[in-house]
């Protein structure tokens, strides 16, 4: 009835307008949702799950519950007083203002109440559902804080944000709301059934009697338009497949003069979509009209029967007011049966959401730490790997025996092919994964014994992807160190070459940066990045050269920048840059996993081995 | 919206009568039906006649089934009106979009040009369908209501004119307070997801850092301000419903006392006490509907005016008039260049700042010219001009001697075979995909341009050959493999031009190598068969030096100016910047003697294999001022 009552729905994605002529019209190619593994819960234990986000509101939960009990039987109750109301008003002169007066009074009463616990009812219901969303979303990306990056890795970002984002929006939504409307409903009926049977046992059976036939009527409908509609989807689907390709290569089409042709491929799909469209349409267009039709004569029927009921005494003795009573609850009565369909279908969807959200939370975290893990003070800055395999995928190994020693403040240039696992050390170097086999030690104590944030707060990153969040430019350099102060973030951004370009910003270390790093250019970003390193001062620094779309002048800040950041400390270098590589203390050559040279530029181009005929080869097109 | 509904309804205008007149009449029996009762209450009850109620009760019948069959009626016209017209506005829709330029698909961008044409249009296409199906049915019984109150008992009538606008009131007072909310609402649950996806993008950084607990705080609060908000909407929302059953049913207490008072001095009967009763509810229930409609249309509007604006945003680049080019005879072909820039500048919309400036430069028939710089320098932009995806600010573009903006653009695209950065394909078949350019080429024509591209190899290995599917993206091919693709498909259809935009760069060096080969062999000779016997022209965008250094004529650019022109020899004596990319992706010896010694160091190649894109690391020491060439492919 109330067009705002699922205003929550309003801010997910594919809000759709509520009310109950809905044209199902919406909805285009469905995005494919990858499934994250486990078994699929059984729908009691979705429901048992669910009542215990309910329980720290139960309060709420009840009050709620309570009042919309209360509410629906003072609603229901008003009818009566109606009908009585209306059996004091006979006619000329015979009217008992006497007995009318306290029943205008008690049913202004039975309003007020009425009224007051729907308000009570509603005002729980959505607190409720958005307190229990706003703990679900909090839980959701907790978890999220706690999968290993191998999770986060294998599954589309896309489908996670929208499990946190807009399966709880559809858990709250749904849930919550619809079970209310269902309990409503049952309460509905059940308290009609009451109440008619209260007044006339054989008009009650009447109603009863030809309800079902609306329920019917509305079930063949929807039968129907149920299957021209997903004939209508499977065309919307196709439709936008086509414009999500053809708009997309829009560019394409202009350049290739293709547009013609593209049109006629368009106005096939958009013909049969509007057969398609037509038809789902009208059909399910019925399904109000058809209900209408079908409660009208049952009202129709209901006021025959009632009334000579009032004249002959058969089925039942009733007063005209009684007769006035039934005419509403036949009305009320097949409301809560019609709107059964589309409360269920709300339902499902938020048990299919709340499936979706529980695989995420249900998902295996990373191993924590061990009890007696060591914490690493400020390390020296040895690393030593020794005979480390990996594979992201099992049966095929990534990395095989790879051994590197390396003493504190050395230099090592990571170079190979694209695929040749050299980020995959980094990964496994700050445990974003955990070795295969052989051991990764830092100071001589192996990795997996230390602490994960110990040991990751001595590395320094600076990946080749920049990222930047949305806050200011100082919050962004203070990200390793938040209690920096000003000073200290203007040194390091100085250090870095960062200060000359952050100073001529309007608002300067106190711009704001929008979303995806905002307007800078890549290289500004990554010199923003190597200041939040600079700031934080590791022992060892783990950095993947840029490989592209930096211009010139930035390009020589950065390089200058990571001369600077790399002094004195151990570093190892996805190497792209010539100079980085030639002053390397020593190059490991990667290819399929293995590490195949080792040495300095000069040895290895006088072993006159793969690295040298790589250097060779390369421009002798 | 009621420009677009004029604009498209011719067709359905008789629907938009016929629908809901007869949606009339059933509102026209709805309100009858109270009265109708009133009357078997009056005469039936009140006569102790029988008859009359089964009289009285047969009319209630037949209004139902007459009022169901004249709203068939008006719910099939609702659905031929808003789905024809939805049609209408999409096949509209679409064929804008193809006539759009590069500017106008700038201006919009894909993602907002595809919600336009898919979700606007529902939305419009939802209005329509609940207008005619409804616009008359709710407001007539709200309005309808009230009249008939009124024309039974001007005076019991009153309390509707009381009681309906306090309850229209009601809801615009809701409703209006409601809708900034929304709004923020949404901002709030846009935050949730943007925090999302930085944690997930960042989460390395994140982990390094060891601020896991600093993001979790971050998304707890955002979390709990958008529940806040929420739950403030929710306060506002779950007023509406308890006030409007309550000033409803205080009208029903009114009618009531004021209906005794009537009934007693024998002015109204008791079953005309009830309609007033029953037409209270009926009132009620319609303004529900209002509201609803009023949500309806105020989000179709919007979309309306958001399709609208692609309706009415006109082509910028159009050839009315233009007539088909006479194309240079092969006898005179020395004397006609392929191609020629003069002055050429351009600007993106926008842009205070050229983004190429003043470019000149001519090409004769069968050359091959090379363009190269850094990123952003205005290589694919320049390129961009010749087949006009762009037209120029000043100066002009000329192909085959004739001014781009002379060709009929169909004959132009025809003539310039281009291949984007962008290797992308369409779903279908290696066929379909082909047939771009000329969608009846022969079996004969689509090998000997996948032999050309290199890429007649792997599809020969492939089962079905031409015919094997390709899906959306050309995701079942390798990057290498789409990008040899759509070097085909620019060559089917013999192009007089061809303009490979860095096209190359997912291809190693061999095959690049032999991919440049084969269009060199095609230049020389003059192409046969249906062709126009006029040899092929080449233009080659390349950040590798390897892949123009051969070419007739070498254009470098920088910052969207021409810095250099000339072979490369010449230009390696003569042009700086060309000499400092050279000189950090080509060995000293191969550059001989050009290099004055000490200029700059040796600066040995990229230790990347040949896979991957050559990186002019141009002066990471001995460089001095600013160069232009960066590094970077893909």
């Amino acid at each position: 009835m109330n067009p705002y009552a699922s205003a929550g729905s309003v801010s997910t994605v594919t809000a759709s307008v509520s009310g109950n002529d809905n044209l199902n019209g919406e909805g285009g190619p469905g995005a494919p949702r990858d499934r994250i593994g486990g078994e699929r819960l059984s729908t009691a234990a979705v429901t048992r799950r669910l009542l215990s986000y309910v329980r720290p509101h139960a309060v709420s939960f009840s009050v709620s519950f309570i009042s919309a009990a209360v509410s629906v039987v003072l609603q229901l109750y008003t009818p009566i007083l109606i009908g009585q109301g209306i059996d004091l008003i006979i006619g000329a002169g015979r009217v008992d203002f006497a007995a009318l007066a306290p029943l205008v009074r008690l049913l202004a009463l039975t309003v007020a109440g009425a009224s007051a616990f729907q308000w009570l009812q509603g005002y729980c219901v959505n607190r409720l559902s958005y307190e229990t969303v706003r703990d679900m979303r909090i839980q959701a990306y907790g978890k999220l804080d706690r999968m290993p990056l191998s999770f986060i890795d294998a599954h589309p970002h896309g489908d996670l944000i929208s499990r946190v984002v807009n399966d709880v929006d559809q858990v709250g939504d749904g849930l919550l709301q619809g079970f209310t409307q269902l309990f409503t409903g049952v309460v509905t009926i059940v308290g009609t059934l009451l109440f008619m049977l209260s007044i006339s046992a054989p008009m009650a059976v009447v109603v009863v009697l030809v309800t079902p036939l609306s329920v019917a009527a509305a079930a063949l409908i929807a039968r129907f338009s149920n299957r021209s509609f997903t004939d209508q989807q499977r065309n919307q689907g196709q439709l936008g497949g086509y414009i999500e390709e053809y708009v997309g290569n829009q560019r394409l089409v202009d350049a290739f003069a293709y547009g013609g042709r593209a049109q006629e491929g368009f106005d096939a799909i958009n013909a049969a979509l509007y057969t398609a469209g037509e038809r789902a349409q009208f059909l399910s267009s019925l399904s109000n009209p058809g209900t209408r039709f079908i409660n009208n004569l049952i009202y129709g029927v209901v006021a025959v029967i009632g009334c000579l009921g009032v004249i002959t005494g058969v089925p039942a003795p009733l007063t005209v007011g009684e007769v006035q009573t039934f005419l509403s609850y036949a009305n009320q009565y097949t409301k809560p049966f019609n709107e059964v369909t589309s409360v269920i279908m709300q339902i499902q969807t938020a048990y299919a959401s709340a499936r979706r959200l529980f695989a995420l939370l249900d998902a295996d975290e990373e191993e924590p730490d061990a009890e007696d893990a060591v914490e690493l003070g400020r390390p020296r800055g040895e690393v030593c790997l020794e005979h480390v395999d990996f594979s992201y995928v099992e049966d095929r190994p990534l990395l095989r025996d790879i051994c590197v020693d390396a003493r504190a403040g050395m230099r090592f240039a990571l170079v190979g092919p694209t695929g040749c696992g050299k980020t995959t050390l980094i990964n496994l170097l700050l445990r974003f994964y955990d070795v295969d086999a052989g051991t990764i030690s830092v100071d001589g104590i192996d990795t997996q014994r230390i602490a994960r944030a110990s040991l990751r707060r001595s590395f320094g990153m600076v990946l080749q992807d920049t990222w930047l969040f949305e806050g200011t430019v100082h919050d962004n350099i203070a990200y390793g160190r938040p209690d920096a102060t000003r000073e200290q973030v203007v040194d390091a951004a100085r250090r870095a070459h960062a200060d000359a370009f952050i100073a001529a910003l309007p608002d300067g270390y106190d711009t704001v940066i929008g979303e995806d790093g905002g307007s800078f250019s890549a290289g500004q970003k990554q010199l923003l990045c190597i200041a939040r390193v600079m700031l934080t001062d590791p022992a060892i620094l783990l950095l993947d050269e840029a490989t592209s779309s930096i211009d010139t002048r930035t390009e020589l800040q950065v390089q200058a920048a990571f001369d600077e950041l790399m002094d004195g400390r151990t570093s190892f270098v996805v190497a792209h840059r010539l100079s980085t590589i030639r002053n390397a203390d020593c190059i490991l050559y990667m290819r399929d996993g293995r590490i195949l040279e080792r040495g300095t530029h000069d040895e290895l181009l006088a072993r006159g081995g793969a690295y040298a005929e790589l250097y060779n080869s390369q421009f002798s097109a | 919206m009621l420009e677009l509904l004029k604009r498209f309804s011719a067709g359905y205008r008789r629907y938009f009568i016929i629908g809901p007149a007869c949606k009339l009449l059933e509102v026209f029996f709805d309100l009858l039906t109270p009265l109708v009762i009133a009357r078997m209450i009056d005469e039936g009850v009140g006569a102790r006649d029988p008859a009359a109620v089964l009289r009285y009760g047969a009319l209630l019948a037949a209004m139902a089934v007459v009022g169901m069959g004249f709203t068939l009626v008006c719910q099939k016209m609702a659905a031929l009106a808003s789905q024809g017209m939805g049609t209408g506005m999409r096949a509209a829709l679409y064929r804008r979009i193809n006539e759009f330029a590069y500017v106008e698909l700038d201006r919009f961008g894909t993602p907002s040009l595809i919600t336009r044409i898919t979700n606007d249009v529902n939305q419009i296409q939802l209005a329509i369908a609940l207008g005619v199906r409804q616009l008359i049915r709710w407001p007539f019984l709200a309005i309808g209501s009230m009249v008939a109150a009124l024309l039974i008992d001007v005076r019991l009538g009153l309390v509707f004119l009381v009681s309906t606008p306090l309850i229209g009131l009601v809801f615009w007072l809701v409703m209006a307070r409601c809708v900034p909310y929304f709004k923020q609402m949404q901002a709030k649950l846009d935050r949730i997801g943007l925090i999302t996806r930085e944690g997930l993008s960042g989460v390395r950084v994140i982990r390094a850092f060891v601020r896991g607990d600093h993001e979790r705080a971050r998304f707890r609060e955002a979390a709990e301000q958008q529940a806040g908000v929420a739950i403030a909407v929710g306060r506002l929302s779950s007023v509406l419903n308890p006030v409007t059953f309550l000033v409803m049913n205080l009208g029903v207490c009114a009618i009531l006392w004021m209906g005794g008072i009537q009934v007693e001095v024998g002015e109204l009967t008791q079953g005309e006490v009830m309609a007033f009763v029953n037409y209270m509810t009926q009132t009620l229930l319609s303004i529900v509907y209002v509201a609803n409609l009023v949500v309806v249309f105020t989000k179709a509007g919007a979309s309306a005016s958001r399709v609208n604006e692609v309706l009415h945003c006109a082509p910028s680049i159009t050839d009315g008039g233009n007539t088909p080019v006479a194309l240079p005879a092969p006898s005179d072909a020395g004397a006609v260049p392929a191609l020629r820039l003069d002055r050429a500048c351009f600007a993106f919309e926008g842009s205070e700042v050229d983004t190429v400036r003043d470019a000149t430069l001519t090409l004769g028939l069968g050359q091959t010219l090379g363009i190269i710089g850094g990123t952003g320098s205005g290589k694919s932009t320049l390129v961009s001009l010749i087949p006009r995806l762009y037209d120029v600010r000043s100066g002009s573009v000329e192909v085959m001697g004739t001014d781009v903006r002379r060709w009929p653009l169909s004959q132009l695209r025809r003539a310039v075979g281009i291949v984007p950065q962008r290797a992308a394909l369409v779903s279908g078949t290696i066929r379909t995909n082909l047939c771009w350019r000329d969608d009846e080429a022969l079996d004969g024509e689509l090998w000997a341009a996948l032999e050309m591209a290199q890429a007649a190899e792997f599809v020969r290995k492939l089962p079905r050959g031409l015919d094997a599917p390709v899906e959306a993206g050309g995701r079942n091919f390798s990057g290498g493999q789409r990008q040899r693709l759509t070097i085909a498909r620019a060559l089917v259809g013999d192009p007089l031009l061809l303009i490979l935009d860095d096209s190359a760069s997912a291809l190693d060096f061999k095959t690049d190598a032999a991919l440049r080969h084969a269009i060199r062999a095609r230049s020389g000779e003059a192409a046969d068969g249906a062709g126009s016997g006029l040899p092929l022209t080449t233009v080659i965008v390349s950040q590798r030096v390897s892949s123009v250094r051969d070419a007739d004529l070498i254009c470098v650019m920088s910052h969207g100016s021409v810095a250099g022109l000339g072979t490369h020899d010449e230009l390696l004596a003569e042009c700086p910047l060309y000499r400092e990319i050279c000189l950090s992706q080509l060995r000293r010896e191969e550059l001989g003697g050009a290099v004055a010694a000490g200029e700059a160091p040796a600066t040995p190649p990229g230790p990347e294999p040949p896979a991957d894109a050559s990186r002019p690391d141009a002066g990471a020491e001995g460089a001095r001022g600013p160069i232009d060439a960066k590094g970077g492919a893909r």
